[in-house]
């Protein structure tokens, strides 16, 4: 498995001026980690949606303008990580677990 | 019926694995993580293909959740037990639905795929074909199914609870963060509906609450335990883990479960809407 890319998702078939986009790769070690999960938790700090990574380590939300705090779980790690979201914009976000 | 008629661990699972009156059975959104691997054992069962009537909105009939048991392989006697993924979002899903049809032993793997997978427990690509059952489903309980009249004359009068993030309720998102937000209906909540989002029903890794936590939940979001319930989302599946919570684990007598969900009454014509972060008034409006 290569190292993880970041941007590596594309937005083909998404109107994307509609959406306010959250993105990023989840690594470990600089290597890729498939099957973390990542919630999307709101500015209360409320819990919006939660993805699994997929084999590359990506995941996407479709979120609302503001503040979001990303927190990832996997086996013996949980890592919060701050984004904010604009309206037509991808926000890419790189979350590095500690090894 | 005590917490552990309806639901296990995963200690519980694993003790289970051989156990030939144990159906394992994954229910998933994402209907590919069972072809990844699974549960040793388990087979899928697909919410949208299997679950839903092919042509019109509605689910599958009492003869078609037979041919569906019958195809894979579940006996009337068997012990059931579901879990998947999204914090067995569409498991609740399913165990509402084996509910509604009279299956007498079902119960739910606490934490799902999820707690399953944190822990570092066995997952295998292996598929098993069950032999064939003849399995008789029970008529429909109409006790825990809402319809959309029911939810327009409970607005003001019974306890309706959004369990749908804060942002939905408002009027701020649409659907869940995970998917697009281009809809066709309004945005907002029913009006007099309390949110309660499900996800604080539920620990980090899945679980569920402690049944005193859980009380104090609903009790200090101004639920009247004294009322009849209806708990609604976008398509009822995370409403039918608040319909768990409440009607399996606190044993709520009269909770049901709206399906038709913010997808069908969002796109109601003339229903009284409520945007903003509070239940509103019965006529609805913006905050």
């Amino acid at each position: 498995m290569c190292g993880a890319t970041t941007g590596g998702l594309g937005v083909e078939g998404i109107d994307v001026t509609k959406e306010s986009v959250i993105q990023g790769v989840v690594s470990r070690g600089g290597e890729p980690v498939g099957g973390a999960y990542v919630r999307l938790l709101d500015g209360g700090g409320e819990f919006t949606a939660e993805v699994p990574t997929s084999a590359t380590g990506h995941f996407r939300f479709f979120a609302a303008p503001g503040q979001w705090t990303l927190r990832t779980l996997a086996p013996g790690a949980s890592v919060d990580r701050q984004v904010v979201a604009v309206l037509g914009g991808v926000a890419e976000v790189s979350v590095e677990l500690p090894t | 019926m005590s917490r552990s008629d309806v639901l296990v661990d995963a200690d519980w699972v694993e003790a289970h694995l051989d156990d030939p009156t144990v159906v394992l059975v994954e229910v998933d959104e994402d209907v590919s993580a069972y072809d990844t691997n699974h549960i040793r054992g388990a087979v899928r069962i697909d919410w949208r293909d299997d679950l839903q009537d092919p042509v019109r909105r509605d689910f599958v009939n009492q003869q078609q959740f037979e041919a569906l048991l019958s195809r894979k392989g579940i006996g009337n006697d068997d012990t059931v037990v579901l879990y998947g993924g999204n914090n067995n979002w569409f498991a609740s899903y399913a165990y509402w639905y084996f509910t509604l049809y009279g299956h007498r032993d079902v119960r739910l793997l606490d934490g799902g795929r999820k707690k399953w997978e944190l822990d570092g427990r066995e997952l295998v690509a292996e598929v098993v074909e069950r032999p064939a059952t003849t399995y008789a489903a029970q008529p429909q309980d109409a006790s825990i199914r809402a319809f959309r009249d029911d939810v327009t004359a409970a607005i003001g009068s019974l306890n309706l609870v959004d369990v749908r993030s804060p942002d939905e309720y408002a009027g701020r998102l649409l659907a869940p963060a995970h998917l697009p937000q281009e809809q066709s209906q309004r945005a907002g909540h029913v009006p007099t509906a309390l949110n309660v989002p499900w996800s604080k029903a539920a620990n980090d890794d899945g679980t569920f609450k402690a049944d005193e936590e859980l009380l104090a939940l609903y009790g200090g979001a101004g639920l009247d335990f004294g009322k009849d319930t209806i708990a609604y989302c976008r398509i009822g599946e995370r409403s039918a883990h608040t319909w768990f919570v409440l009607h399996e684990l606190l044993d709520q007598p009269n909770v049901r479960n709206y399906d038709g969900s913010w997808t069908e009454y969002g796109s109601l014509v003339g229903v009284p809407v409520q945007l903003g972060d509070a239940p509103g008034a019965p006529e609805g409006g913006q905050a």
